[in-house]
């Protein structure tokens, strides 16, 4: 009987076992990549904004404090936009009449808000409170990087669940001293788990079977 | 010949298990030609076509679901769980007796194994297939099923918990799957190779040859083929307790009155064999008759069968009797409510007496060698126990959650045409996959059969008495 199969068919077999293994390892190298990239995450992504506002020239160089506009970032679970008016208050004096600065104007006068693109958003079925987090001891830098550096303002962490349950499992690598929350200048000690576990029991920060039930931040 | 044909007889007169009278070239002609042939049986027509309608039902009914959602089962708060795990169970549980012949018959050389045992690891990968759909539709959303019930480092940093029974029942169930797979793949292998070279098609040659996997029959691939094969048994004998035993701790972790038993691992067992046996009877006579296959699956095999869904069937009937016994001895007043009402005045007295029908009386007439050997009374009593065994699910699953701790939060539960079209379906599934697989596979392990002949123990004989 004749061989239905050439000779190198056995190579063809052999090799393919491997082609598979190594397809499978691929699309599971590919599927964890695409999971975490910036491409799903929108992490250091532009936003195109009414206008090109600096928090690098406002908050590094004029030195203004981050609730001088976001007002309600201690008492709410809002951090807060500022209203045109907040603008205004300085910009009726300063570049009072920079074209740059028209929206602005043209807000005021027309009693229309600027519509601000949000650049840090989380998926509606999380429930984020900032004042919990800015009363606890999480600096504004912890999450949203230094803000004080951005010209343009960008998403600073990948805000995936792992990356919040990251520091909800050991909020002690990140807790720094309530005074020191809105300072952007601010650098971890070199004893921060030290400091981090002694915070967490001044400040009364729950513990981790708290932290990470899921009613916690899934209402 | 006459001889050793005369040694393979039981002394105590028992039915042989192959007809005499075959030779190696007409049993491989005979088992080839079922497959290798243009004249398919007109009841295969018929049993596809009717396999195949239920499957576009239950093609409809998973579509309405994944548009609509589970609110179109009819189980509520608080019989959350009801057909899909009556079927998922149940369907699991058919699957065992396949892994049973298959391995555990293997280990202890019951040589009556080789006539049943393919077809029956067949049923058991379909049955794994259909009981698989449930969970993961009861989910309904299946593509997210991936993250609720596999454990890899996702982006939520989120895992299943691992200390529920039923993340355990996901890796029971799938590790019983894809062994079963491979242990009939592999005893696959050397009758796809009689198939690739009794095909006349050069397509046909070909496909079955990619599948044989360049299979030769020399004296090594047969040492490593029984070597894979042995281990492979050894592999399965376990999973044959342990994946019922996992399922049944969906149930008998919680503290459910009616759940909670710790007769439930072996109870469950037995009833899996037990409903397995049944399924493979429910399936050997029909198969036997359309295929005229009476030669190789002969009254002894299905005597044998009847013997041991007898037994376990027996087992099944003391968990009954056990689980009656705690629930009185427990004292506790929760438990013996559920007794009372799952077999007298709950929403459901017609089941437990039904169940006691099919399970425990009609299984009785095993008892009596007349009705062991007759056709008609095997097939029904297979018939009863495929229906007792859903119904003790049933029983298990509906009654004990319909009416738990606190009569305010009672309420029956009835099934809605989705729940039946979608079980019906399964059923379809089953014999669409296992009437394609009679179709295209040979459903009789043909070289095994071929060892059962006298000559194949007369040959070697001499030989290893002379060592």
């Amino acid at each position: 009987m004749s061989q239905i199969f050439p000779k190198s068919a056995n190579a063809a077999v052999r090799s393919s076992l491997f082609a598979v293994l190594t397809l499978v390892l691929f699309l599971g190298w590919v599927g964890f990549t695409l999971m975490r990239s910036s491409w799903l995450t929108k992490q250091s992504e532009y936003v195109e904004q009414p206008i090109q506002f600096s928090h690098a020239h406002h908050v590094g160089g004029i030195g203004l404090d981050c609730r001088y506009c976001h007002t309600s970032v201690e008492k709410s679970s809002f951090a807060g936009i500022p209203p045109t008016k907040t603008c205004i208050n300085c910009h009726s004096q300063i570049w009072a009449t920079a074209p740059i600065l028209e929206p602005v104007r043209a807000s005021f006068r027309d009693d229309t808000p600027m519509k601000w693109k949000r650049v840090t958003d989380l998926p509606d079925f999380v429930y984020f409170n900032h004042q919990i987090h800015v009363k606890q001891g999480v600096g504004c830098a912890t999450c949203h990087g230094p803000v004080d550096k951005m010209p343009l303002i960008t998403q600073a962490t990948s805000m995936q669940m792992e990356w919040c349950l990251a520091c909800h499992r050991e909020p002690e690598k990140f807790l720094r001293p309530r005074a020191e929350v809105f300072n952007m200048a601010y650098e971890a000690p070199a004893n921060q788990i030290e400091l981090g576990l002694r915070l967490k029991k001044e400040y009364n920060v729950a513990g981790i079977e708290h932290m990470t039930s899921c009613s916690v931040c899934h209402r | 010949m006459d001889v050793s044909q005369k040694d393979k007889q039981d002394p105590l007169g028992a039915l042989p298990i192959i007809t005499p009278g075959y030779s190696y070239v007409s049993i491989t002609d005979k088992l080839t030609a079922l497959v290798l042939t243009k004249n398919t049986p007109t009841a295969w027509f018929v049993f596809m076509a009717v396999g195949f309608t239920l499957l576009m039902g239950l093609m409809v009914s998973l579509g309405y679901l994944l548009m609509k959602g589970i609110g179109i089962w009819g189980n509520n708060i608080p019989v959350g769980w009801a057909f899909d795990i009556i079927n998922f169970v149940w369907w699991i549980g058919i699957g065992h007796a396949g892994t049973l012949i298959s391995a555990i018959l293997l280990l202890f050389k019951q040589d009556w194994r080789t006539s049943i045992n393919r077809f029956a690891e067949a049923m058991t990968l379909f049955a794994v297939a259909c009981a698989m759909l449930f969970p993961l539709f009861h989910t309904g959303r299946p593509w997210l099923a991936v993250y609720w019930l596999l454990p890899y480092p996702n982006v939520m940093g989120l895992w299943p918990n691992f200390r529920s029974p039923l993340i355990w029942d996901v890796f029971a169930v799938s590790t019983y799957g894809s062994v079963s797979l491979l242990f009939w793949y592999i005893g696959l292998i050397p009758d796809l190779a009689t198939f690739r070279d009794k095909a006349a098609k050069p397509i046909v040659k070909k496909i079955y040859g990619v599948l044989a996997m360049g299979w030769r029959g020399s004296a090594r691939h047969w040492y490593r083929y029984e070597t894979a094969y042995l281990i492979l048994a050894g592999l399965s004998t376990p999973l044959v307790l342990s994946v019922h035993t996992v399922v049944s701790f969906d149930f008998a972790v919680s503290n459910l009155p009616g759940w909670h038993a710790t007769i439930f691992p072996p109870y469950f067992v037995a009833g899996a064999v037990y409903a397995g046996f049944a399924m493979v009877l429910t399936l050997a006579i029909p198969l036997r008759a359309i295929y005229k296959l009476h030669d190789f699956i002969t009254m002894r095999h299905l005597e044998n069968m009847a013997k041991v869904t007898l037994v376990t069937g027996l087992i099944v009937v003391y968990g009954y009797v056990c689980e009656a016994f705690f629930g009185w001895y427990s004292g506790n007043l929760y438990e013996r409510e559920m007794l009372r009402l799952r077999m007298f005045d709950g929403y459901y007295p017609w089941a437990y007496p039904a169940l006691l029908v099919c399970n425990f009386l009609v299984p009785q007439l095993l008892w009596i060698k007349k009705f062991r050997r007759n056709i008609a009374v095997l097939f029904t009593v297979a018939m009863f126990v495929n229906v007792g065994m859903w119904l003790e699910r049933f029983v298990i699953i509906v009654t004990s959650l319909s009416q738990d701790f606190l009569p305010s939060s009672w309420a029956p539960y009835s099934p809605t045409r989705w729940d039946f079209m979608t079980f019906f379906g399964t059923i379809g599934l089953f014999t669409t996959l296992m009437f394609l697989f009679v179709r295209i596979l040979p459903m009789i392990s043909i070289f095994e059969m071929r060892t059962l002949l006298p000559e194949a123990s007369t040959k070697s004989k001499p030989e290893g008495e002379a060592h």
